[in-house]
């Protein structure tokens, strides 16, 4: 498969997706600068972590407006899948890919650990492959992650079922204290109703590698992986 | 011309930042705080005179970029 990566001013995480795409999962992976105005032959695309334009203004917000963006918007509008990890993810909010926002974390501390992730649903292309009962231990770093929409916006999320992780603790329970930064309910990662786009504050790609102290991030790539494969193989037949 | 936009937090967003002032203002023994909200302030300097087209122009930039609605509001000034 072929994965497009973007890169902005002050993406940083946009090589260590690129090395697991290619290097841990053998598909591939290019890096696309921001002032591209086309995805190529992307099959699927990938928003880095990072601090985009300096996290000026607010996070994702002038990333949102770079001319790869209006390419990402078509790309998506089409049903393409688009997966933002961290600073993607605040982009992709930003950009009302994603509904909510991801505010100033509650502690006001730049929080840098492992956490533990539940899937809340395996419904999605980015969940498709983790067992039912497995978390996710990942890390994740970020100042801004709180994750904050209206009771609205909540109500249906829930009802189409567009939540796709909470943070719990090592025993899987959705408590305050495994709630690294004040989300509301304990919500790590979303996808949008037609469930082609993803965002999450945790860095899977910092976890693929038993290197890195924990494959567990993988599993949300080869869930990428295998629809794509999935949807490739549909088409072919 | 001159443009100024003060950006506040909504109300039912959590804001740690103003409760950390408020906290620290109470501790440091100033009375009489209910409540602060921290927010972002900008000044916009501005070519020509026609104040209903900047204003026009300016409320679409500030809803589109310059304040998230999801999370804060604004407030927009000409003189």
């Amino acid at each position: 498969m072929n994965f497009a990566v973007l890169q902005f001013p002050a993406s940083n995480c946009d090589q260590d997706a690129v090395h697991v795409l290619h290097h841990v999962l053998g598909h591939s992976a290019r890096l696309l600068w921001h002032k591209e105005a086309s995805l190529g032959n992307a099959d699927a695309v990938v928003i880095p972590g990072g601090f985009s334009y300096g996290d000026y203004l607010r996070t994702g917000a002038v990333a949102r407006f770079s001319p790869i963006m209006q390419a990402v918007q078509e790309f998506a509008m089409n049903g393409g899948p688009v997966l933002g990890i961290c600073n993607g993810f605040q982009i992709l909010c930003e950009a009302g890919l994603l509904p909510g926002a991801l505010i100033r974390n509650r502690s006001l501390q730049f929080r840098c650990e492992h956490i533990f992730l539940k899937t809340v649903t395996t419904d999605s292309p980015f969940t498709n492959q983790i067992p039912a009962d497995k978390l996710l231990r990942v890390p994740i770093a970020h100042g801004e992650g709180c994750y904050f929409a209206n009771e609205a916006t909540l109500a249906k999320l829930k009802a189409n079922n567009q939540i796709l992780w909470h943070y719990v603790n090592a025993q899987g329970e959705t408590t305050e204290q495994a709630n690294p930064n004040g989300s509301l309910e304990n919500i790590a990662g979303i996808c949008n109703h037609r469930r082609n786009v993803a965002g999450l504050m945790p860095h899977p790609e910092r976890a693929s590698e038993p290197l890195s102290g924990s494959s567990d991030g993988r599993l949300v790539f080869q869930s990428l992986i295998a629809w794509l494969e999935r949807n490739a193989q549909a088409k072919a037949a | 011309m001159k443009a100024k936009i003060i950006i506040t937090p909504k109300k039912a967003v959590l804001d740690p930042q103003g409760k950390t002032v408020q906290r620290a203002l109470e501790h440091m023994g100033y009375q009489g705080v209910a409540a602060v909200h921290v927010g972002k302030y900008l000044e916009i300097e501005l070519t020509g005179g026609d104040k209903d087209a900047a204003r026009k122009q300016l409320d679409e930039a500030c809803h589109r970029f310059l304040s998230n609605p999801v999370i804060e509001d604004y407030r927009l000034e000409l003189e």
